[in-house]
């Protein structure tokens, strides 16, 4: 009997290939699983307070430092709180079009570096992409190639391929020219066939039989694929505006993590991210990318978050073709930015980063000054389902050796994408066993 | 941009200036770029990220990468690697950025792809702060003039070496 309720520790001081580093505890005793915690130490709160005092239209500079992996999605969610704030509307036109089109360019990065460099040696039994490379370097090259293409657009439009410094409040400082667009257009096109490729590579892959049903959470652009507006919208019934994100989703201390927990209020956990918008939104897709989902085996629906790396590769479809019809149709504009008042106002904002959805609100004065600011990262909001997937993992697989059980925890995370680069510096794993 | 590197000597600082200590090679890489046109060199400031350094000295025949450490030595110690035919040693793996990748695993990456220069000379030092918004340490400073010259010299180097080449 004693024997039966062992405490069982795993431990892993360095949880390798996902986006930064945290620490994850689990304790079983016996065959319960006692504890699951996906620990985060440093959470963007200091962006959140420095930026007070600040001059509303620092917000997008500022915020996008939080992150070299996803920082359009910070300044696109930035800005457009402070329009909100501010009574303007960036929706249509060509402004809109360099947005959507340098979020492409985020996607494509990231979702190639993640797909192929992160997640692709868990399928392939190899310990990390280097290993991977020497036996198929051909994937490599090709995750590179995608990602140089993505880098390209963030350079064009953003002015650099990193913490772009060309997006402002009302639009750009400057708009490309359309024959500076065109030059992204061959590069795009590789990307297209690339990432078409990889929905196949994807589909043959080994997948376990895993179905798991957290609520999933996404924008509803109304005629697009999520992106850069939408209200916020669940596969449960939730139907808001940003401006509601606080009234129905929560951020609350947990002990063992510096990041606030987010939860939904009237049902707690779920889940953001490409299995979200996939779920909510595939009927968006364009017709290339949602034929290519389907013949890699997705339905309507995918519940299976080890084929996530589908979903990725599908969005990189997605992004490619969107990114091009964008550049197709685009006028110059007239001016780069509409005008921008402040005005004493809170703001709301909210966009799709690729790892999910990425809330800002402020709380401007009428000459500008940020009073408050408010930023919820998708990793934060995803940590609870994250945890709960941790759990189910733990439990299915409660018999295998410890270093199968941590193996298999790290994949469960791998799975999910988490940028803890937003916010900590280390991720050890523990397993701790009664 | 890449076939300029071909036959070219690249000299890389690599690191985060808003992170204390990290930003070292950033700063020697400022520092020989004044000269950097004198001897011919091509002197660059990356974060470290695995797939733009493999894009970046993809042509080049030689690359000199300048890093900051952390591996226990005491804060300001310089050391030289050379990681042209062997990984570098195992307190440079990981990293002390944020991203999933450090320099030792752009290394190989470049390696097993075959997307590695002949040479691969890495300087580093030994960094303690790396604290969000601080300057670099004093000890680090110090060393940065020290650091700063071996690197030129090992560039001057490696250029002499592929113009009798």
């Amino acid at each position: 009997m004693a024997e039966s309720r062992r405490t069982r520790i795993i431990r892993t001081d360095y949880l390798a290939r996902v986006e930064g580093e945290g620490a994850m505890y689990v304790k079983l005793a016996g065959r319960e699983v006692r504890e699951v915690k996906l620990r985060i130490y440093e959470p963007p709160r200091f962006f959140e307070a420095f930026l007070r005092g600040r001059a509303f239209t620092e917000a997008p500079d500022i915020t996008a430092r939080i992150c070299g992996i996803c920082p359009v999605a910070y300044q696109i969610s930035a800005v457009r709180a402070m329009e909100d704030a501010c009574g303007i509307v960036v929706d249509e036109g060509p402004i809109r079009t360099l947005r959507r089109l340098i979020y492409c360019g985020e996607w494509i990065e990231s979702h190639s570096l993640h797909v192929y460099m992160l997640h692709a040696p868990d399928f392939l039994g190899y310990a990390d992409v280097i290993e991977m490379a020497r036996d198929h370097g051909e994937i490599v090259e090709r995750a590179l190639q995608m990602k140089k293409a993505g880098n390209a657009v963030m350079a064009l439009i953003g002015g650099r391929e990193v913490h772009p410094i060309n997006l402002r409040v009302g639009g750009f400082y400057r708009a490309p020219t359309r024959k500076e667009l065109r030059t992204l257009v061959d590069p795009l096109e590789r990307v297209r066939d690339r990432a078409l490729a990889t929905v196949r590579w994807a589909a043959q892959l080994p997948y376990p039989e895993v179905e798991l049903v957290p609520e999933h959470v996404a924008l509803d652009d109304g005629e697009r694929y999520p992106f850069d507006r939408g209200r916020i919208v669940s596969d449960a019934g939730l139907d808001i505006s940003p401006a509601q994100f606080g009234e129905h989703i929560i951020e609350e201390h947990v002990e063992h993590s510096t990041a606030l927990h987010a939860r939904l209020r009237e049902r707690g956990t779920y889940l953001t991210g490409p299995l979200a918008r996939y779920n909510l939104a595939s009927r968006m897709l364009r017709p290339l990318a949602r034929d290519a989902a389907r013949d890699a085996g997705l339905q309507a629906t995918c519940q299976n978050p080890f084929k996530s790396i589908i979903v990725r590769a599908v969005e990189l479809v997605e992004a490619a073709d969107e990114a091009l019809a964008l550049i197709a149709g685009y006028e110059e504009p007239d001016a780069p930015s509409m005008a921008v008042e402040p005005r004493r106002a809170v703001g709301h904002g909210a966009s799709e980063a690729p790892r999910g959805l990425l809330y800002h609100r402020y709380e401007i004065d009428d000459d500008g000054t940020i009073l408050d600011a408010r930023i919820v990262p998708p990793t934060s909001q995803n940590q609870r389902a994250i945890e709960e997937d941790l759990r189910a993992v733990v439990e299915r697989h409660v018999d295998l050796p410890d270093h199968e059980l941590t193996l298999r925890c790290e994949q469960a995370i791998r799975n999910h994408d988490p940028c803890i680069s937003c916010s900590t510096h280390f991720l050890d794993l523990t397993v701790d066993r009664d | 941009m890449t076939d300029a590197h071909r036959g070219s000597i690249l000299v890389i600082g690599l690191g985060n200036e808003l992170r204390g200590d990290d930003g070292a090679g950033i700063a020697v890489a400022r520092r020989l770029r004044d000269c950097s046109r004198t001897f011919g060199l091509d002197v660059r400031e990356q974060r470290g990220e695995p797939s733009d350094l493999l894009e970046t000295w993809q042509h080049a025949d030689a690359v000199v990468l300048v890093d900051t450490m952390h591996s226990g030595a005491p804060p300001g110690t310089l050391r030289r690697f050379d990681a042209s035919s062997a990984p570098l040693p195992a307190p440079l793996h990981g990293s002390s950025s944020t991203h999933a990748l450090g320099l030792s695993e752009a290394i190989e990456l470049g390696r097993a792809l075959g997307r590695l220069p002949a040479r691969v000379i890495v300087y580093a030092v030994e960094g303690h702060m790396f604290g969000a918004g601080q300057a670099l340490s004093p000890k680090v400073e110090t060393a940065l003039a020290p650091l700063a010259a071996a690197v030129l010299r090992q560039a001057r180097l490696l250029k002499r070496a592929g113009a009798c080449a």
